[in-house]
């Protein structure tokens, strides 16, 4: 037991930060341009659901689902695995996501509007590519909704805030995603902080605001 | 016959000079050299499906062999390592110099075998040479299966492995009671424990040391590179703080071998070029350990 306790983040880290930064690059040429497209999807659906059309929310679910199976799969299960084999988790989580976008899509929320959620959507679509310039990397390794895992959270976390769920059963669901996507940042913030990556404190920062704004909400 | 080769690998370009062969350590339990720089593949050779990092990784270990190194360590544990290996090995038309060192990692003694057996595909080799405990996990149940490959032909050598100073007591006591070729632990001029008990215990037990983390993955060669080499570090022969690093451990009369971790050839030629000329005597390694621990 004490010898677990001397193991440090960096200790599970198997990679280095240029490998890591590199799948983004492969994924994005391979796939291009569905990450653009992606981020512009994600970009109308904000401008929809803050000027409160409340038939944006149900496509937006679909649209969630589709792409967390897609970073599931495309990204880390294909690409971040190889070189960490912890992430098989990181796609299982992704995977619930994309069942647990399908359920509430299917228990007929509503929208409703949220400046939170409104911010979270902004900084998926227009402020997570611009992380890779800002850091000094090849804008071709920017993170793109639907190709990287982040964005898709952040993505994930911002429309959440704009649902409502309309039955006791899509309040558990709703609950139960917002706990993956919290989840899902903090596992990257911890991946970036372990990497002494700066933009480590994006993710942290985005739960931060999801979860702010779900308690003020209950509240 | 693997590992049998002393020859470096790849011929020089017309015109090049051949560097001189690194420094050759002697393996106590069949008296067979290998030099005293090795390449390890933690986090540096864990690069995934990309075609241009592996193409790196394949030139690190071509210039690996040019400069007369031998001894690959990896383990199940490296992610990609093991298949970025394998596809340098096998563009290299796998070098008859090559000691192929590998790790069991699974806490199942049942699952021991068909691992081994995934990674010696992975590798692309008929067997290897140094099958070794990963951080002594289950090592109850794989030791005896890995001494009965031994018996068999199936493997050349037996070890264990520990890193980063942790199990240092079930280490020596496996040193004092198992019968081992070699162990491998974490040893550089900050992290000295092992040279109270352990590095004199494998010498005395006629156990080939094989030192990882040399530069604690890179964190003390990166801190260091803000500092100016000493000019004292002329007197060893070292042009560098890797090589002052490396020097330092390869000094200690325990150690057989150093396996630094790098996927850029320029370091690759700079490690193995610590195991030619001069070593530093008992002063000046306290003085390099001393220089080191104050910056």
């Amino acid at each position: 037991m004490t010898e677990w306790l001397s193991y440090r983040p960096s200790d599970f880290l198997m990679f280095a930060p240029d490998t890591y930064w590199r799948l983004f690059e492969l994924h994005n040429a391979a796939w291009w341009p569905l990450g653009l497209l992606a981020n512009v999807l994600v970009l109308a659906l904000a401008l929809a659901l803050w000027q409160g059309h409340e038939h944006a929310a149900r496509p937006g679910m679909a649209l969630m689902a589709a792409l967390s199976a897609l970073v599931a799969w495309g990204f880390v299960w294909r690409l971040y695995v190889p070189i960490n084999w912890g992430a098989q988790a990181l796609a299982g989580l992704y995977v619930l996501a994309a069942l647990g976008w399908l359920m509430l899509n299917g228990t007929a929320g509503r929208a409703r509007r949220s400046r939170a959620g409104t911010l979270l959507l902004l900084m998926a679509s227009l402020s997570w590519p611009l992380l890779a310039p800002a850091d000094a990397r090849p804008i071709v390794q920017a993170e793109f909704i639907g190709l990287a895992p982040d964005p898709t959270a952040l993505a994930g976390l911002g429309l959440l805030l704009h649902t409502r769920p309309a039955s006791r059963a899509g309040r558990w669901l709703w609950w139960a995603l917002l706990g993956l996507g919290v989840l899902a940042c903090l596992v990257s913030a911890t991946t970036l902080a372990t990497m002494e990556q700066a933009q480590a404190f994006a993710p942290l920062a985005a739960a931060a605001i999801a979860l702010g704004a779900a308690i003020r909400r209950r509240a | 016959m693997l590992g049998l080769g002393l020859a470096p690998f790849a011929v020089p370009p017309a015109g090049a000079q051949a560097a001189p062969e690194p420094l050759q350590r002697r393996i106590a339990s069949t008296g067979e050299t290998i030099p005293a720089i090795g390449l390890g593949s933690w986090i540096t050779f864990n690069v995934g499906n990309d075609p241009r990092a592996r193409a790196q990784c394949t030139e690190v270990v071509r210039a690996f062999f040019a400069d007369g190194g031998r001894l690959i360590d990896s383990s199940p544990m490296y992610g990609s390592s093991q298949p970025v290996i394998g596809q340098a090995l096998a563009s290299l038309g796998t070098p008859a110099a090559l000691f192929s060192a590998e790790k069991v990692w699974t806490g199942s003694a049942a699952r021991g075998p068909a691992q081994i057996e995934q990674s010696r595909a992975h590798w692309g080799v008929p067997r290897f040479d140094l099958l070794q405990v990963h951080n002594l996990l289950a090592w109850e149940e794989h030791l005896p299966m890995l001494q009965r490959m031994k018996a068999e032909g199936r493997l050349r050598y037996v070890g264990i492995t520990t890193s980063e100073g942790r199990r240092h007591d079930e280490l020596e006591r496996l040193l004092r009671t198992q019968t081992l070729d070699f162990v491998q632990l974490t040893y550089n001029p900050l992290d000295r424990e092992a040279e109270l008990r352990l590095l004199p215990l494998a010498r005395e037990r006629g156990v080939a040391v094989i030192v990882n983390r040399t530069f604690r993955e890179g964190q003390l060669t990166r801190a260091l590179a803000r500092h100016p080499l000493p000019g004292w570090a002329a007197e060893v022969g070292a042009t560098s703080w890797a090589q002052l690093i490396l020097k330092f451990v390869l000094a200690h009369p325990a150690v057989t071998c150093a396996i630094p971790a790098t996927r850029q050839v320029a370091h690759v030629r700079e490690n193995l070029a610590a195991a030619r000329g001069p070593l530093p005597d008992a002063a000046q390694r306290e003085r390099i350990a001393r220089a080191i621990g104050a910056l």
